[in-house]
């Protein structure tokens, strides 16, 4: 299958393109981090719920205390306005998603496979996830201020995939031939992409509650400890799936479906680093900041995978090419 | 005695604590860490000697503690255990409180519901009956109990999600039967690994000695294996322009069980991702690579012809090394056989450039094949008794000058070249060989069911949640509104309070009538409490 070297000049574009939106977001969702001013939690958590649980029964009853204190007019104008932008941050954050994905479709379809088959691709197919987690996570959660902690890894990766890991769109190996490179890989990024957003939001939780000088504008802890769990609590099932499907592959493409590649390997303790986050909350004494700390660990652990394995250990998973 | 007792005990009571099994998950992610980080033999058995070497005292400590073989290492294995006991014994213990917490009826309404995470209440026209059969209308699914209260109440405490435990218990359970599944494939697997020339040549899978390599399992001799047999009869080879391998296929035919006897045989294009699966056994293309053919006809007229694989040096343009070596004929006195012996080696190039003389591959596909080689003469050494790669001459032999160099030649197909004993080499051609593994692990099954209800359990017990509602209807005692009915609901997520808060409002808003202003505030309280 030839490559169409027009439509992946076209992704190519979309790709920057997405990266430079991404970069407008950060930038106005940074003044609202700065700037805006927060409604009391409570109340705006339960609109958002509200307004996400829709279509169910419930009377377009609730108007009431969100909006009404919203205007109450406590707001300066300065904090009103950088609310705004951060709600044109979203929406800008939408409108780069839109592009990325149009990065992605192009990319495969100038290839005639799926794009996440060499290092560039996955990385981009895992920021794609992580900001669309962001914004299921901000349906549920008021805390559109936090996109620019979110926003600027995602474009930190994209930016090291787009200038350092690039690769051409090219066909792959006879082993990466297989539909478990849909199925695998697609699984493994949908997971990395989105322990991203606990990642971050966990680093957050220990600046709230280990320097809460400096976390004025930062969310209730609790809130932030919520974020992570629910996310992470998605994303283990999916991540977990993933690495049994890739045993599955090895299986059929390298004779054992498990043999300690060094790729394999930090998968495993990824694994099992989120198993424990997931007891340590359950387990008192280790709840909140020894959880925090638990989860940004597994987050290290994944990028570690993703950037050290493949670029200097190097074992099977390398020939996928970088 | 007692104090020994006592001592048990207590180690037993710490070992299977949730806080050790915490600690113990640690130590594994950690003792597993070297092993991403270090060569492995199983992996790599040159690295691991190149490591030591370069690494002097430090290499040699790594060595003696089991660093280059991690996951078969002592301490590997005892974390890996004592995780194993700490999990059967917590588990243990759960599974009988499950089995009994999945038969219990829910628990008495609390008396005061107002304390709970989330709550209502509501005032209706309905009368108490009407009320608890709305809500046991509304509360289909879950698990109901009705109750009378004092002074002509009536309350339901429902409960759901009892699912999460189940999930949870198989999660767990599944994880054990997984690490015994890996045990028992660890004692009676084998791998074996074969070059089989892709011009008609036999492999039967018969014993040790078949192989080129093999790795038995720690309850595996070597004899008994399953009894098959394949000969590979063709190998197709694409590439895309840039020299990238796009299609590998090895066209075999195999037989085994009654074939055996029947000698038929039955074709299969083994393929990269499509092993073949035969009697409990599997077969894969490993990869893939050239044996050139070299013919040598000896001055009293005989001739001999050898094809033997030359290994890949570089896995994009498949530049090979090797050595192909010949006996004299005729010769019976070994002292003299020993000045005769003959072995070409050098590169073969499947697309020859030539930079300065030098040979150089230009591309992985049969384009342009050429060979540049030493012929060497004298003793190879072989019957020293000291075992040789089949891929090189012994040097020892060159340093002591019991062979020698005898002519030097870059041929192409068809090529001939003579020595000065009238010796005739010719480069007849090459042949493509298929590099082939054969693996059995008799639990690999069980370890996939295992995973698959390893992620099944995962998900339920993640992703439902424990959650209890009770409904409270008592005929109103408020002078102002006679007949009427005070409706409380109160809400418990038993595990994770989040998002649980919709679920209750949704059910609230269908019980309760339309809240009254002044019951916003509380509402908000309830949201509060939730995150
Ligand atoms: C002594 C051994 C163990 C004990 C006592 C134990 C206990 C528990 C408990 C109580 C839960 C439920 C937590 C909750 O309800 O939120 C749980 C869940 C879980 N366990 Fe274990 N466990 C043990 C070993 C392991 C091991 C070795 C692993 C993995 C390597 C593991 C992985 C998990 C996971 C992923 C969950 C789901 C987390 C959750 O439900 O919140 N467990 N375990």
């Amino acid at each position: 299958m030839p490559v169409n070297e027009t439509l992946s000049t076209y992704s190519d574009w979309c790709y920057g393109a997405a990266v430079g939106v991404y970069v407008l977001a950060m930038l106005l969702s940074l003044v609202d981090q700065a700037f805006g001013r927060r409604v009391p939690r409570a109340v705006r958590e339960r609109e958002l719920v509200g307004a996400g649980a829709g279509g169910s029964a419930t009377p377009p009853a609730d108007p009431p205390a969100g909006s009404d204190r919203d205007g109450a007019g406590e707001e300066t104008d300065r904090g009103a306005r950088a609310r705004r932008m951060g709600r044109m941050a979203v929406a800008l954050t939408v409108l780069g998603v839109v592009m990325h994905l149009g990065a992605l479709v192009l990319r495969g379809l100038a290839t005639g496979r799926v794009p996440w088959s060499n290092m560039y691709e996955f990385g981009a197919t895992l920021c794609l996830f992580a900001v669309v987690t962001w914004l299921v996570v901000l349906r549920r959660f008021a805390i559109q201020h936090l996109s620019v902690w979110v926003l600027l890894p995602v474009i930190v990766l994209m930016f090291l995939g787009g200038v350092v890991l690039y690769s051409e769109a090219a066909p792959v190996q006879p082993a990466l031939q297989s539909y478990w490179l849909v199925i695998h890989v697609f699984a493994i990024a949908l997971g990395s992409g989105m322990v991203l957003v606990p990642g971050v939001v966990s680093g957050l939780y220990l600046v709230k509650v280990r320097r809460p000088g400096w976390a004025g504008r930062l969310p209730a802890a609790e809130v932030l400890d919520q974020v992570a769990y629910r996310t992470t609590v998605f994303a283990f099932p999916i991540y977990t799936a993933g690495v049994i499907f890739g045993a599955i592959w090895a299986e059929s493409a390298w004779g054992r479906f498990w043999g300690w590649d060094p790729k394999e390997t930090v998968a495993f303790i990824a694994w099992v680093v989120y198993a424990a986050y997931l007891h340590s909350r359950a387990t008192a004494g280790w709840r909140g900041g020894r959880a925090a700390v638990i989860n940004i660990v597994g987050f290290a652990l994944m990028v570690f995978n993703l950037f050290f394995i493949n670029l200097v250990v190097a074992g099977l998973h390398s020939y996928a090419g970088i | 005695m007692r104090a020994a007792l006592a001592f048990l005990r207590n180690t037993w009571r710490g070992l299977t604590s949730m806080r050790t099994a915490l600690i113990l998950l640690f130590l594994l992610a950690l003792a597993a860490m070297p092993g991403a980080l270090l060569p492995q033999r199983g992996l790599n058995a040159v690295k691991v000697e190149e490591y030591i070497a370069d690494n002097g005292w430090w290499g040699r400590l790594l060595e003696r503690f089991g660093f280059f073989d991690v996951y078969a290492s002592v301490w590997f294995s005892a974390i890996y255990l004592l995780l194993f006991v700490s999990l059967v014994g917590c588990l243990t213990p759960r599974t009988v409180e499950y089995a009994k917490s999945l038969r219990a009826r829910p628990v008495l309404t609390p008396r005061n519901l107002a304390r709970l995470p989330h709550h209502r209440e509501g005032v209706t026209d309905a009368e108490v009956a009407e009320v608890m059969a709305d809500a046991r209308r509304r509360l289909r699914g879950w698990r109901l109990e009705e109750r009378e209260e004092a002074d002509g109440g009536r309350s339901i405490s429902a409960e759901r999600g009892y699912l999460r435990e189940l999930g949870n218990l198989v999660f767990h359970f599944a994880m054990l039967g997984l690490i015994a599944a890996l045990a028992v494939g660890k004692m009676f697997n084998y791998e074996g690994q074969v070059v089989v020339l892709a011009n008609g040549a036999e492999f039967c899978n018969s014993g040790t000695f078949a192989y080129d390599s093999f790795q038995p399992g720690l309850r595996v001799d070597g004899t008994d294996l399953n009894e098959f047999c394949l000969r590979v009869n063709d190998f197709t080879a694409h590439y895309l322009p840039t020299g990238q391998a796009d299609f590998f296929r090895a066209d075999i035919e195999y037989q085994a069980g009654e074939d055996l006897a029947s000698n038929t045989w039955r074709p299969y294009p083994l393929e990269v991702n499509s092993p073949l699966r035969i009697v409990g056994d599997r077969v894969y293309l490993l990869g893939n690579g050239y044996a050139p053919t070299f013919t040598v006809v000896f001055p009293n007229g005989e001739e001999r012809t050898n094809t033997v694989q030359w290994r890949p040096v570089d896995q994009l343009t498949y530049l090979s090394e090797g050595a192909t070596k010949f006996d004299p004929p005729g010769v019976s006195d070994l002292a003299e056989r020993r000045t005769k012996q003959l072995a070409i080696t050098g590169l073969f190039a499947p697309t020859a450039v030539l930079q300065d003389n030098v040979l150089a591959s230009a591309f992985p596909d049969l384009r342009d094949p050429a060979v540049a080689i030493d012929v060497m003469r004298g003793d190879l050494g072989t019957d020293s008794g000291r075992g040789q790669s089949i891929f090189s001459i012994d040097q020892s032999m060159v340093e002591n000058g019991r062979l020698k160099r005898v002519a030097r030649e870059n041929m192409r197909p068809g090529e001939e070249l003579r020595l000065d004993d009238g010796t005739v080499i010719r480069f007849d051609g090459v042949e493509r060989f298929a590099y082939l593994q054969v693996s059995h692990d008799p639990a690999q099954t069980w370890v996939l069911g295992f995973a698959v209800l390893l992620v099944l359990g995962l998900g339920t017990s993640l992703v439902i949640k424990r959650r209890r509602v009770w409904v409270r209807a008592t005929p109103s005692t408020d002078p102002e509104s006679p007949g009427r009915t005070v409706v409380l609901l109160g809400g418990l997520a038993r595990t994770d309070q989040a998002g649980y808060g919709e679920e209750f409002g949704r059910i609230a808003d269908d019980l309760l009538p339309r809240p009254a202003p002044d019951d916003v505030v509380r509402q908000d309280v309830t949201a509060g409490r939730e995150t």
